[in-house]
């Protein structure tokens, strides 16, 4: 990501001559908006559809009545552990795929024009404010929460039968990519009004 | 002796249950005597599981009353109902065995819920002397996922019985199995039933099972008791709606 990035923008910046700040405007696309938001997708493709599937077949399959019946919570026990869990380690990842992407757009500076590592990344570094990282890795704590919480409850009114189970798996995805990029513009909207920008 | 033989433990009271515009159950009457095992017969469909996940509280009829040990089930709180469940055991239709558990941690998962203060060894000897009761002792460390059929409905009646119920409720407990194997089950039903001095009821189309577990038979028609007896009672009868069953 961070090397097409990079290459697709190379041209319209020689072309305003100003093609040094590359670095920088990568950075910022990176860390801001497309790390935090890919990396959000990919989870709920995976991670969405397998707890709508997971839970799906749980009850489809009677298992989260037979929780019931031995008293236990399935909400408190099944529900808010997931939710908790792709929560807090989507910022993580958020974090993970920044570094991933950051280092291919370093890649897609170099192939044509020599960097040096450490300045590419002083570049970047430089050009980010705590204003930028804070409200980009709040967000994703959104985005997880969204994830899990779509994953649970598509998984839980899973009709009967073992299509059931697809189309809980299926449509945790299409919503918790959906909510997302609302999320997304509500938190620009956010960090607007909180004068964070 | 004969007084006690007569109370009733489960007497359900017009009981109505509607999903949507569709009325399942549509003034369901019907009373449970002490250790006697009620055979529910009815077509698929019907509402023989709705009616029994309406027992145990999973749903919640739309008017009518279940007492249960002489208390309303439809108007307890989740705590009253944890309570009454620990008395109650349900046998699910799909088993219901939780597939990323071992059969060990199966059948101590309801242990651990209802006796909070329970110590180890008398799980480890409860849960042994469970699997025991339906020779499965060896699938103890194994997955759900590797036993047949007819083993995973002998784990899921172990963990049942495990908390010792009063009352036992399964739903259609020999449906899938082949003919050897429901016979067993039907034995371990019957055996079980002996031991523990259970009531139960049984939902099932499988006239052998009816024939061999009951002591009364309802026919649940249109969401109502269409009529009661003993096997053989029923059997006689000339009625087209309950001849269809014994032929
Ligand atoms: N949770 C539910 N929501 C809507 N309809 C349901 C639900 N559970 C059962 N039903 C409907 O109630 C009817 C009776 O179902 P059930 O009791 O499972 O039949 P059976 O007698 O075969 O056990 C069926 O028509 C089913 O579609
Ligand atoms: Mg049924």
């Amino acid at each position: 990501m961070g090397l097409v990035l990079t290459m697709q923008l190379r041209p319209s910046l020689v072309d305003y001559g100003v093609e040094s700040q590359l670095p920088v405007m990568v950075g910022l696309a990176i860390v801001r908006e497309i790390g935090p938001v890919i990396t959000a997708l990919i989870f709920a493709g995976k991670i969405g559809s397998s707890i709508g599937a997971e839970l799906g077949s749980m009850k489809v399959t009677e298992q989260i009545d037979a929780m019931t019946v031995s008293g236990i919570k399935p909400f408190k026990y099944l529900v808010a552990t997931r939710v908790l869990a792709t929560t807090l380690m989507l910022p993580l990842l958020t974090i993970l795929g920044d570094a991933i992407s950051l280092f291919g757009a370093y890649l897609g500076v170099n192939i044509r024009s020599v960097t040096s590592f450490s300045l590419f990344f002083l570049q970047v570094f430089k050009s980010l404010n705590f204003s930028d990282v804070l409200p980009a890795i709040t967000k994703t704590l959104f985005f997880g929460f969204a994830v899990g919480i779509v994953g649970c409850y598509k998984g839980f009114n899973s009709s009967k039968g073992t299509q059931g189970v697809g189309i809980s798996a299926n449509s945790a995805v299409v919503l918790s990519s959906v909510l997302i990029f609302i999320i997304d513009l509500l938190a620009v909207q956010i960090t607007e009004l909180l004068g964070l920008n | 002796m004969e007084l006690s033989k007569a109370e009733n433990i489960i007497v359900i009271k017009d009981l109505i249950k509607t999903f949507g515009d569709k009325t399942i159950l549509d003034g369901f009457n019907l009373n449970i005597q002490k250790e006697t095992n009620v055979v529910i017969l009815g077509k698929s469909g019907s509402g023989k599981s709705v009616l029994i996940k309406c027992i145990i509280g999973l749903l919640q009829p739309d008017s009518g009353s279940i007492l249960v040990f002489n208390e309303d089930i439809t108007q307890m709180n989740e705590d009253e109902l944890d309570q009454a469940r620990s008395k109650i055991g349900f046998l699910f239709q799909s088993n219901a065995l939780y597939d990323s558990m071992t059969i060990r941690e199966n059948l101590e998962f309801p242990l651990l819920r209802h006796w909070v203060d329970i110590d180890r060894a008398e799980v480890d000897r409860l849960v042994s002397e469970a699997l025991e009761n339906v020779d499965l002792l060896h699938t103890l460390e194994m997955m759900p996922s590797e036993l047949s059929g007819g083993m995973l409905k002998r784990v899921a009646l172990a963990r049942t019985m495990i908390l010792r119920p009063e009352i036992i409720l399964y739903d259609e407990p020999t449906t899938g199995l082949d003919p050897v194997t429901s016979r067993e089950i039907e034995n371990l039903i019957i055996k079980l039933q002996k031991k523990n001095h259970t009531s139960s009821i049984i939902i099932s189309h499988d006239m052998n099972c009816v024939k061999n577990t009951s002591d009364l038979v309802v026919l649940l028609l249109d969401g109502k008791c269409y009529t009661q007896g003993t096997y053989e009672e029923l059997k006689q009868s000339t009625d087209k709606n309950i001849k269809q069953f014994f032929e």
